[in-house]
């Protein structure tokens, strides 16, 4: 594929750029923020601070404190490691999965492949929403187990692409020849097929990990992902929904920043879905 | 055509199955006990014991399978455990609201989103197509709960010009005709403009991406050499062409549509199925959430059965292949 062409796409830049100061925000949450993303001080003196305040502590509020008097910028910045972790975690299960049952499926013929493609199609038809909260309810709601639904409710658009991919690339004459000089099916599969898949799947994982983040905020959000006082984005919109009148700021924020995040994996992958053609 | 119909039918009816062994599946497989949960902590061992059996828990998990199984063919969708009423009654009440919701909410995505993608191709490369296309990515980007929790800051806070929440006014009762609906009228426009907007989005992407990808296909290059103007290309002869896929998002978009709705209701404490799941979900109320799952799972199936029909109308090739 072209990465210069890629790299000249500017909505490639763009949303690698944003992506690369989301995380860096992530990775450098303590240090660029107050620390403790659950600090509550005096909560009658400091709470709902707008942004850009200095409360009675002399502590610099960005963008504001919530209802306990807590910084939203560190919550936002420590909750960035949880949607950003989240998703990609669940992605990248959803890619595994996905990688092997459309390698495994293209490569084989018969049963093997039929079947693997009818389960693909069955999972497809499940609701992956209702599925995330029917588990939610059933099992303890937590981060593993939010990662380990993304991806198992992930992982078939992945399985159907890479299914087609290597379909078409086995009836290219560079695999003939490599069967041709001996090399075993999983030789040719791993070393010849899977490598020249990768473009397609990495524009799919990369629009894959918008949504994944935006599911895990929504399941935060309704209480049933991940849980307080762990900062969430999705638990931070939905604390900021009951002050809306007085600190708008609590719910726009997390929003505005989960908007980006799926804004440049959309682009991202749109650009280096176009940059195949 | 009617058997290739019949045979994607048939396909659904064993996804719907499946769908429904797995919830069931899922329900044993969870940890905690039903019995328990209904009995609340204080209970004896007896008296769990009792209402194990009342539950029919004690019983081999083929033989609970069978009776549950056949229960949900004839309807039988339980009891909720919050409310105590038939959760096919609860049901039934909501499903109306959301109906509503959705369809609107779906047609009014796609009438705007295919004009606002017929506008960018129409000036395709331009600084306005590349503004829009921001908006619809952004649009498309946005979380509904979270859209909907801007909108209603705005126009029910800030405006004041529709309400927060509910799906009629405390007097509704009161009003005349006209004005009661023009009271449902106001209850539904916030729900229904976060949905939009972000189906709108995501419906104006693909329908420019399919339309500027028949760009410079010989089948236009002749119809402008035939001398017809630009707009009657874009509108005659590649419109058609690029809304086949579009006709299988359709399909796929009532599932996704629901989920959608399942943020949005929950929100705007709209009356509808997508509310009383996640009520169901908060309050461990079992038997409503499978029951929701289920019929959610049916949308997903109907759906694609929907589309599938609806392509094999629209795009003649597939008439022939599926009559063979």
């Amino acid at each position: 594929m072209g990465e210069r062409a890629l790299l000249r796409d500017g909505r490639a830049r763009f949303g690698v750029a944003c992506l690369v100061v989301l995380a860096l925000i992530a990775v450098l949450a303590p240090w660029i923020t107050g620390g403790d993303p659950a600090l509550q001080r005096d909560v009658v003196a400091t709470r709902f601070l707008p942004p850009w305040s200095t409360d009675v502590n002399g502590v610099f509020h960005l963008f504001g404190t919530d209802r306990l008097g807590r910084d939203v910028w560190t919550r936002l910045a420590f909750g960035a490691r949880v949607s950003l972790g989240v998703g990609l975690l669940g992605v990248s299960l959803s890619v595994l999965i996905g990688v092997l049952v459309g390698g495994v499926a293209g490569a084989s013929q018969g049963v093997v492949s039929k079947g693997l493609l009818a389960v693909t199609d069955f999972a497809l038809a499940l609701p992956r929403v209702v599925l995330l909260l029917l588990l939610a309810t059933l099992w303890a709601p937590g981060v593993i187990l939010v990662v380990v639904v993304l991806g198992v409710t992930g992982w078939m658009p992945v399985a159907r692409l890479v299914y087609g991919e290597v379909r078409k690339l086995m009836a290219l004459p560079f695999v003939e020849s490599a069967v041709a000089l001996g090399a075993s099916r999983r030789r040719v599969l791993t070393r010849h097929v899977l490598p020249n898949a990768l473009t397609p799947v990495i524009a799919a994982a990369a629009l894959g990990v918008g949504n994944a983040i935006t599911l895990e905020a929504g399941l935060s959000f309704l209480g049933v992902g991940v849980q307080p006082p762990a900062p969430s984005w999705g638990g931070m919109i939905a604390s900021g929904r009951d002050a809306l009148i007085n600190a708008p700021w609590v719910a726009i924020a997390p929003g505005v920043a989960l908007v980006l995040v799926v804004v440049a994996c959309t682009l991202v992958g749109d650009a280096l879905q176009d940059s195949r053609q | 055509m009617a058997r290739h119909l019949v045979v994607r039918a048939l396909i659904g009816v064993g996804v719907m199955w499946g769908v429904v062994t797995l919830v069931f599946l899922l329900l044993r497989a969870a940890p905690g006990d039903p019995a328990r949960l209904l009995l609340g902590p204080a209970a004896t061992q007896t008296q769990i014991d009792e209402q194990r059996h009342q539950l029919g828990l004690d019983r081999p998990v083929a033989a609970q399978y069978g009776a549950w199984i056949s229960r949900v063919v004839r309807g039988d969708l339980g009891t909720s455990i919050a409310t105590g009423r038939p959760v096919r009654t609860m049901l039934a009440e909501a499903w109306p609201a959301t109906a509503l919701l959705v369809t609107l909410s779906l047609l009014l995505s796609y009438v705007l989103g295919i004009l606002l993608a017929l506008v960018q191709a129409n000036v395709s490369g331009s600084r306005t197509d590349t503004s829009l296309s921001v908006a619809s990515v952004t649009l498309y980007a946005m979380p509904s709960y979270w859209l909907a929790v801007v909108l209603v800051l705005v126009f029910a806070y800030w405006l004041r010009v529709f309400p927060a929440f509910g799906a009629t006014g405390l007097d509704a009762e009161f009003l005349t005709p006209v004005g009661r609906v023009a009271d449902r009228v106001r209850h539904l426009a916030l729900p229904l403009l976060t949905l939009t907007l972000i189906g709108m989005g995501g419906i104006a992407r693909y329908v420019r991406g399919a339309l500027v990808d028949l760009q410079g296909s010989q089948f236009l290059v002749v119809a402008r050499a035939k001398g017809l103007s630009k707009e009657s290309v874009l509108l005659r002869h590649a419109l058609p062409n690029a809304l086949i896929p579009v006709l299988i998002l359709l399909g796929l978009s009532l599932p996704a549509l629901f989920s959608g709705a399942v943020f949005v209701e929950a929100i705007f404490a709209w009356p509808g199925v997508g509310r009383l799941l996640v009520a169901a979900v908060q309050a461990r109320d079992y038997p409503v959430v499978l029951a929701a799952t289920t019929i959610s799972a049916g949308l997903v199936v109907l759906g694609s059965l929907v589309a599938d029909g609806l392509v094999v109308l629209a795009d003649p090739r597939l008439r022939d292949t599926a009559h063979g």
